[in-house]
């Protein structure tokens, strides 16, 4: 695993005013934008800043499911689990997906492209079952069309 | 270009002239939805009739947000004839363009089709012909992206009105008046809760918009800020106004990147024309908006969930009293309203809230935006006024059911509401009758299920969702949830046995 660049991380931080505790999540969005995770090495930093305790920072960056504390894929694929979504069909596309890429919900690929993610609803249930893959949403899904789709990203 | 702060409500008025002026309503426009419509390739099929048209200059493109009919996307409207089609691909557009565009030549192949009848027309759907549009005036018609587009169709014309004349009091009282209840859930009348918060002086106050739609199968919110994010701006304002707050925040999930993109251009346009800020058009009131964006969890949609996520902590409730209006966000006085509430707003100041009150039934006026999901033909947003019946929405306007398989049940109201089975399709919706019959009205997420959906698996898919998302916070929801989930699981699976709850004797 490559090293995480320190100073980067610093100057993400130091975009915000320091001692805020409310800017915590904005925070913690911005480093995630660019590492794709919260680094470990981050909190401390973070913390420093913004003056909350690590044990608080970790305690909301567990509490939400956008947060991730180990490297994600380069692309994160997101199927909806939502109702909408589970009458036609959902289960299936993630049962599929799993078995593509060899994950389960939550886990990344060996190769670091993909990382596996099940939503509770990407607010296109008028094209359920559905997904996204990073910032691309996708409709009608079927086991072809996830094939297809995850073939333009390998 | 530069652009200009307007410093006065006769700044407002002109700049609305000088558009309208320049506005020719009879060149032909192409209306394409670009946001919903995405997820089935809109974006090629714009780029392919830039591509078509190249420097023709007589015929305009335009970027819209959600038209409704999303089960047929991508669609494209075309203007001034109001011609619609659906389902279209890159290479249909050269035949769009030399036949509809140049020659008015209907592609049938295109058009909206009902019972082997065709309907090239937007006003000749059965789909779009029973709604009343309040919440989505703009939605569909306008660039989402283009302040001038909101102007044009009466845009921050309620802020001219209020400022030339109405007291926050008054403001309440059309509020009051047009009997709105809060859209995102409860069904708390809007008024009543602008009032409570009006009440508290001399403090700083907040109004937060809350665009977190959690509940599975609704997609309103999003398509409001994805359509006309302007309108809910303008909600804001005239709320902030009403109960005398000076900031606001519109908390927006991270799942929804393109209502975050244009929330967040409508706020730096409304910024630099004047619409927030200090002294806004002259009036003396400053007021700015703040986007904070979720982080992924369910329960930040209820309210003091949320407000604990705005101040940097985990999103876990908080039993009330103390309501947000009197102790909310740090501790100050705080009115919530959902996306579509405010969105309503502007429209009820224009036109009064006697106009609103005309739609709707007794306890429940006004219109209401319907997200149409599951087994369902016609998947997309429908406002019809508050009172109609199931019947009516599913069958009527949303084209029945695929295939023509049986209707079993509609599911409403998220995982907080229920599901009614066919025995309620006469049923008018409202608040009361819906919550009678044993489901919410919720923030207004239909999902329609058909003979082959099981309810027993609905059931255990219910519990899973309630599991997965329970903030953590109360035993009997952290464990209860999961061992009603194991029970249920053992139903679904054939594990079920003696002991076991509802098992037969
Ligand atoms: C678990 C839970 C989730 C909720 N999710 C939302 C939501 O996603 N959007 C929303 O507007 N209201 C949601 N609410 C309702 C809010 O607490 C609040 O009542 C509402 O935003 C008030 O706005 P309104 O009066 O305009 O409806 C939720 C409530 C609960 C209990
Ligand atoms: S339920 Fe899947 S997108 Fe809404």
């Amino acid at each position: 695993m490559s090293e995480v660049d320190i100073r980067k991380i610093d100057q993400i931080i130091k975009r915000f005013p320091p001692h805020e505790s409310n800017l915590l999540i904005p925070i913690l969005q911005s480093v995630q934008e660019e590492f794709g995770y919260i680094p470990p090495e981050s909190v401390k930093l973070i913390s420093r800043h913004s003056k909350v305790s690590r044990n608080k920072i970790y305690g909301v960056l567990t509490f939400y499911a956008q947060f991730a504390t180990t490297p994600r894929g380069k692309y994160v694929v997101r199927p909806c689990r939502g109702t909408a979504c589970h009458v036609r069909g959902s289960a299936s596309v993630i049962r599929y997906l799993k078995s593509k890429l060899k994950v389960e919900d939550g886990y990344t690929t060996t190769d670091n492209k993909f990382t596996l993610e099940t939503v509770a609803c990407l607010g296109a249930c008028f094209l359920a079952p559905t997904m996204m893959v990073n910032h691309d949403y996708y409709g009608n899904l079927n086991d072809k069309k996830v094939e297809e789709i995850l073939k333009t990203y390998r | 270009m530069v652009i200009q702060r307007l410093k006065s409500l006769k700044e407002l008025l002109q700049l609305k002239e000088e558009l309208l002026g320049e506005y020719d309503s009879a060149k032909t426009r192409i209306r394409i939805c670009t946001t919903g419509c995405r997820a089935k390739g809109a974006l090629k099929v714009r780029d392919a009739f830039h591509q078509e048209l190249g420097k023709d200059r007589s015929i305009e493109i335009v970027e819209t947000g959600c038209q409704g009919l999303c089960a047929k996307a991508p669609v494209v409207s075309v203007d001034p004839d109001g011609i619609f089609y659906g389902g279209l691909t890159p290479e249909d557009v050269p035949e769009v363009i030399s036949q509809t565009i140049r020659n008015k030549k209907i592609i049938n192949k295109l058009c909206y089709s009902e019972n082997k009848t065709v309907y090239p027309y937007i006003k000749d759907i059965p789909f779009f012909k029973a709604q009343e549009k309040i919440v989505l005036r703009n939605c569909g018609y306008i660039n989402p992206t283009s302040l001038e587009d909101y102007i044009r169709r009466n845009g921050y014309v309620a802020l001219i009105k209020i400022f030339r004349g109405l007291k926050p009091e008054d403001v309440i009282e059309q509020v009051t008046k047009s009997g709105i209840r809060g859209r995102g859930g409860a069904g708390f009348p809007t008024g009543l809760k602008w009032k409570f918060a009006r009440q508290y002086q001399n403090a700083t106050k907040y109004i937060i918009c809350n665009a977190d739609e959690g509940d599975p199968g609704a997609f309103m919110d999003r398509a409001v800020l994805e359509g006309d994010p302007h309108s809910v701006i303008e909600g804001l304002i005239i709320g902030a106004y009403a109960i005398g707050a000076n900031h606001g925040y519109i908390y927006v999930r991270a799942e929804y990147p393109i209502a975050v993109e244009y929330s967040t251009l409508a706020i730096k346009q409304a910024r630099e024309r004047g619409f927030l800020g200090e002294n806004i058009l002259g009036s003396g009131f400053n007021f700015d908006i703040t986007i904070k964006q979720g982080a992924g969890a369910f329960v930040c949609g209820e309210e003091t969930a949320l407000i604990a996520s705005i101040e940097g902590r985990r999103g876990m409730p908080r039993p009330r009293p103390p309501f947000p209006a009197e102790a909310g966000l740090w501790g100050k006085p705080t009115v919530i309203n959902n996306v579509e509430t405010l969105a309503n707003i502007p429209w009820i100041i224009t036109q009064g809230g006697d106009a609103y009150a005309k739609f709707g039934t007794k306890g429940s006026k006004g219109t209401k935006v319907f997200a149409l999901a599951g087994k369902v033909r016609n998947t997309g947003l429908v406002e019809v006024p508050i009172g109609m019946t199931l019947r009516q929405i599913i069958f009527d306007i949303g084209g029945g059911i695929p295939q023509d398989r049986e209707f079993k049940a509609v599911q409403m109201g998220g995982p907080s509401g229920g599901c009614l089975p066919a025995e309620h399709l006469d049923t008018p919706i409202d608040y009361e009758t819906i919550k009678e019959a044993g489901a919410i009205m919720g923030s207004g997420g239909m999902i329609v299920m058909d003979e082959v959906t099981c309810m027993v698996e609905l059931a255990r898919y219910f519990l899973d969702f309630c599991q997965k998302e329970s903030c953590g916070k109360c035993v009997p929801c952290r464990i209860g949830t999961k061992r009603m989930l194991e029970i249920v699981t053992r139903f679904t699976s054939g594990q079920a046995r003696q002991g076991d709850p509802l098992f037969p004797q």
